[in-house]
């Protein structure tokens, strides 16, 4: 791979030919403000934030989809690139609701961090034109139009990551909004959610929601398939109120399908076993922990005793994890004596 | 999977087969569309139903169901006629070629698509597809595998997949894509009844002692254990006479829905621990509630084998317990105290007696995941398998001949059944059927016909059905699309409601015991 090399702000770059000026920037430490450039996604190019200037040429260019050249001088900031920014993050403000107290990405919005680093405070707010019908590709995220900043980060990760195109942006100036084109394909992934830098897009799962910021996180691993995605759930007050994703990590680079992203109700789910149920006359009644272990433990002894240890036999589980499976298989082989230990992988 | 989920980005062409990539492993699915828009690989997919993977695939056959033998076999023949093979690869590195040559002799286009309904000219077009690319890799889920056959299934892929060449090379191999989230860990864990963890069998004296020893010198006996398929008929036998389940819920997960029902109900005794109290759990003497995997600590290996770490998020609601306590408090109260009691000083044990694992720690995998085989602290894992040399020696090459399913359609029973699973739900739909999101997506059990089939019988979509085959009848509403081929009906299995293995039959393949849930004769009625 043959190197190119550059001067970002009078600093000395090499970078691989076929690289933008933005990544060569951010290679070298060089920080250029962004605001609809994703790192999992192709550049879009829609907000005009990462605006750098080249000597020798006129205007300036947007850096995340210009490819660096060899001997190319590009400045990054200047007092003409901060003005022209700020004239662009007004126009991106005039349709986006300044309604930060009470939207769910407040904290964790890369439009709210923007704006706060420019010191952005008076915006004349012009609402678009609203249709109240504004059903969105899937009925578990939900469209805010008044907050959508027509970035199209939504529309290239639905593209690119899914290959689906369920959603694009249709019309001009104030009439133009997110409008699902192909609901019937739309696989209710919520890529379009996890990439939206603002919080026009939502999850519309339950009621009981908590802040972003407010939640624990904790990574794991999703439960569902095989794939193994990393997920972080947020937990507040013994509930998760959502998943969350790191676009580097894991197999799914902050992908998740629909399992892991809004399959989560089950876990606070009121019908959860709470208690050791003890069938008696063929019902259920609530035991005591001892009295459920004891009674547990005196059968499956009588049992071994009378018919020998393999007259029992185990189920483990592919849900479970590597611990509990070789305990389970510890407590087949070694207590109650018998290899009969099996999983349902086969089914 | 012999080779890591990203190397699908490495190679020329991606074979899948028996696998609803999009529905079932969606984040993989990512990866095979990325490798065909972006790399511009080929796609070539060989399933009976009209999956939305299709939309991507430069070239799409439609087996009949439970041909698969044939048309690998079919693939193999065209390779070697026309030259195709990785002969250096071949002479180097396998052994049983010769024999399979002259097997494969009488698998002619003309003869593989008589036997599959696949035409000729595919068969001829994917053999060069498949057989010009280096590398390939091969994709494949339970659609290969739940079948009488599954064991010969895998074994022609993987011949077919050597005489490319493509077996130990980034970018390819034979890769299954398992269902659930630790399937390939409960394996690894010596959850089987002829191997401990590692897959040390249990008939090697051995590995006996090792275990023994390590165990404070218990017996532990030599003789292969029951699968569940023979627990279940030894539970109605009377040879069984209880069972400890731990997770699982085979009255909706085994292939013969009345036949469990009355092998649990004839046991002494049944104990379940679960999270939610499952049709399974119902007919327990004793139930244990459990806590979900947001609840505990511990690791899971995905389907490439990566081990990972899954995280305490929350405390378990009301007096549910971890399952490793509640196996603890069992063992101690029968007489055997566990020394370890918290999931990362199991893993240390883990370490000591299986070999694959031995360098697996939290520490090592507090950020990122290690491939097994992990032999020791300092290595990196394993992600190729095979490479260089076959973990066996020399690369096997079977000689397989075609053998139908169990049932085929006839005049009383003229629709072949395929069940499986919709990507809004998971297995027996315990966890994804709470909560109003799943379900509002996808609240009920749909048995997809084809329109022509549709048309045929007077049913408009959104009519029910009921379906019947000679074990029994399910009510359950149509959707009428082109996924399914004529003359075949999926039903996904999530749905205790309708429970489709009312429907299926419990022969199952003679090496692997996994059941036939891909080929089973119904017959359709319009119900009222
Ligand atoms: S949920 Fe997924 S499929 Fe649906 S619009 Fe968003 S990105 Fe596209
Ligand atoms: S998020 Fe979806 S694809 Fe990823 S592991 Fe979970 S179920 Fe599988």
């Amino acid at each position: 791979m043959s190197m190119v090399s550059l001067t970002i702000d009078g600093k000395m770059v090499s970078v691989p030919e076929g690289k933008t000026i933005l990544e060569a920037a951010q290679q070298t430490g060089i920080d250029i403000p962004t605001l609809c450039f994703h790192k999992r996604l192709p550049p879009i190019g829609s907000c005009n934030m990462c605006i750098v200037e080249i000597k020798g040429r006129p205007g300036p260019v947007t850096s995340c989809n210009t490819p660096v050249e060899e001997g190319l001088d590009v400045a990054t900031q200047s007092d003409a690139l901060h003005a022209q920014r700020v004239i662009n993050l007004k126009k991106i403000l005039l349709h986006h609701a300044l309604d930060c107290p009470v939207c769910d990405r407040a904290g964790e919005c890369d439009l709210q961090n923007i704006v706060y680093k420019f010191g952005i405070t008076d915006v004349a707010f012009e609402p678009r034109a609203q249709k109240r019908d504004d059903a969105y590709a899937t009925s578990l995220i939900r469209y805010w139009p008044e907050r959508c900043i027509l970035c199209r980060r939504c529309v290239t990760a639905c593209q690119s990551i899914k290959g689906i195109g369920a959603i694009d942006i249709i019309g001009e100036g104030d009439e133009a909004r997110l409008v699902p084109v192909a609901a019937d394909k739309c696989k209710s992934c919520g890529e379009c959610l996890s990439v939206c830098p603002t919080g026009a897009l939502t999850e519309n799962l339950s009621r009981r929601k908590g802040r972003p910021w407010m939640g624990k996180r904790v990574k794991t691993t999703c439960g569902y398939c095989g794939c193994g995605c990393q997920l972080e759930l947020s937990a507040l007050e013994n509930r998760v109120i959502g998943v969350h994703t790191e676009t580097d990590d894991g197999v799914n680079q902050g992908s998740l399908c629909v399992k892991g992203r809004f399959g989560y109700e089950f876990i606070g789910d009121e019908n959860r076993l709470k208690t050791p149920l003890i069938k008696e006359n063929g019902q259920f009644r609530e035991a005591s922990w001892e009295e459920a272990l004891d009674y547990t433990a005196k059968r499956l002894s009588a049992i071994k005793d009378q018919f020998g240890p393999d007259s029992i036999a185990g189920l483990t589980s592919a849900r479970c994890t590597n611990e509990e499976n070789f305990l389970f298989q510890k407590f087949m082989r070694a207590v109650i004596g018998t290899n009969s230990v099996d999983h349902c992988a086969r089914l | 999977m012999t080779n890591p989920i990203s190397d699908i980005l490495k190679a020329e062409v991606i074979l899948t087969t028996g696998t609803n990539t999009d529905e079932n492993h969606p984040i993989i699915a990512n990866y095979v569309k990325e490798a065909v828009t972006r790399n511009g690989a080929k796609l070539l997919v060989i399933d009976p139903r009209r999956i939305s993977l299709v939309d991507h695939a430069t070239l799409w056959l439609r087996p009949r169901p439970g041909t698969d033998v044939a048309w690998i076999n079919g693939l193999m023949h065209i390779i070697l006629k026309e030259g195709l093979q990785a002969q250096k690869y071949i002479d180097e590195r396998t052994e049983g070629f010769e024999a399979l040559k002259a097997h494969l002799e009488t698998f002619t286009p003309d003869h593989v698509s008589a036997t599959t309904g696949i035409p000729a000219d595919d068969l001829i077009a994917a053999a060069r597809l498949y057989g010009k690319a280096r590398p390939a890799s091969i994709l494949y889920a339970m659609g290969i595998t739940k079948h009488t056959t599954g064991t010969d299934n895998v074994k022609s892929l993987a011949s077919l997949a050597m005489l490319c060449g493509n077996i130990g090379v980034d970018g390819g191999g034979i890769n299954p894509l398992r269902g659930q989230n630790n399937v390939q860990g409960a394996c690894d864990m010596g959850g089987l009844p002829n191997v401990f963890s590692g897959y040390q069998p249990v008939a090697d004296e051995k590995a006996i002692k090792k275990f023994a020893d390590a165990w404070g010198g218990v017996r532990i006996p030599s003789k292969i254990g029951l699968t569940v398929t023979e627990m279940i008929s030894g539970a109605a036998s009377g040879q069984v006479k209880a069972i400890y389940v731990m997770g699982e819920n085979p009255m909706l997960s085994d292939p013969d829905k009345h036949h469990v029902e009355h092998g649990l109900e004839t046991l002494e005794f049944l104990a379940v621990q679960d999270i939610f109290l499952t049709e399974t759990a119902k007919k327990a003497h004793v139930v244990f509630p459990a806590a979900c995997f947001a609840e505990k600590d511990g690791t899971v290996t995905n389907t490439e084998r990566l081990v990972q770490r899954v995280r305490k998020a929350l405390e378990p609601p009301g007096d549910a317990k971890e399952d490793i306590w509640i196996i603890n408090e069992i063992s101690k109260r029968m007489g055997y105290p566990m020394p370890a009691s918290t999931a990362e000083a199991i893993m240390r044990e883990i370490n000591t007696l299986t070999p694959s694992y031995a360098g697996i720690t939290y520490e090592r995998i507090a950020e990122k995941g290690l491939v097994w085989p992990c032999p020791d602290k300092n290595h990196p894992g394993t992600p190729v398998l095979h490479r260089g040399n076959f973990t066996r020696g020399k690369g096997q090459f079977f000689v397989i001949p075609f053998k139908p399913p169990v049932e085929s359609a006839d005049k009383e029973y003229p629709f072949i059944l395929s069940t499986g699973r919709v990507l809004e739900h998971y297995h027996t739909g315990t966890m994804t059927r709470r909560g109003s999101g799943l379900n509002r997506l996808y609240p009920e059990a749909l048995a997809e016909i084809s329109r022509a089939d549709a048309q045929k019988m007077g049913i408009a979509e959104g009519d029910y059905i009921n379906i019947i085959s000679r074990r029994g009848s399910i009510r359950v509403k149509t959707w009428l699309n082109d996924r399914s081929s004529q003359g075949m009906v999926f039903v996904p299995f999530h749905f205790h409601e309708a429970a489709v293995n009312l429907l299926t039959h419990a022969v199952v393949d003679p090496v692997s015991k996994i059941p036939e849930y891909k080929v089973s004769a119904v017959r359709i009625e319009k119900a009222s």
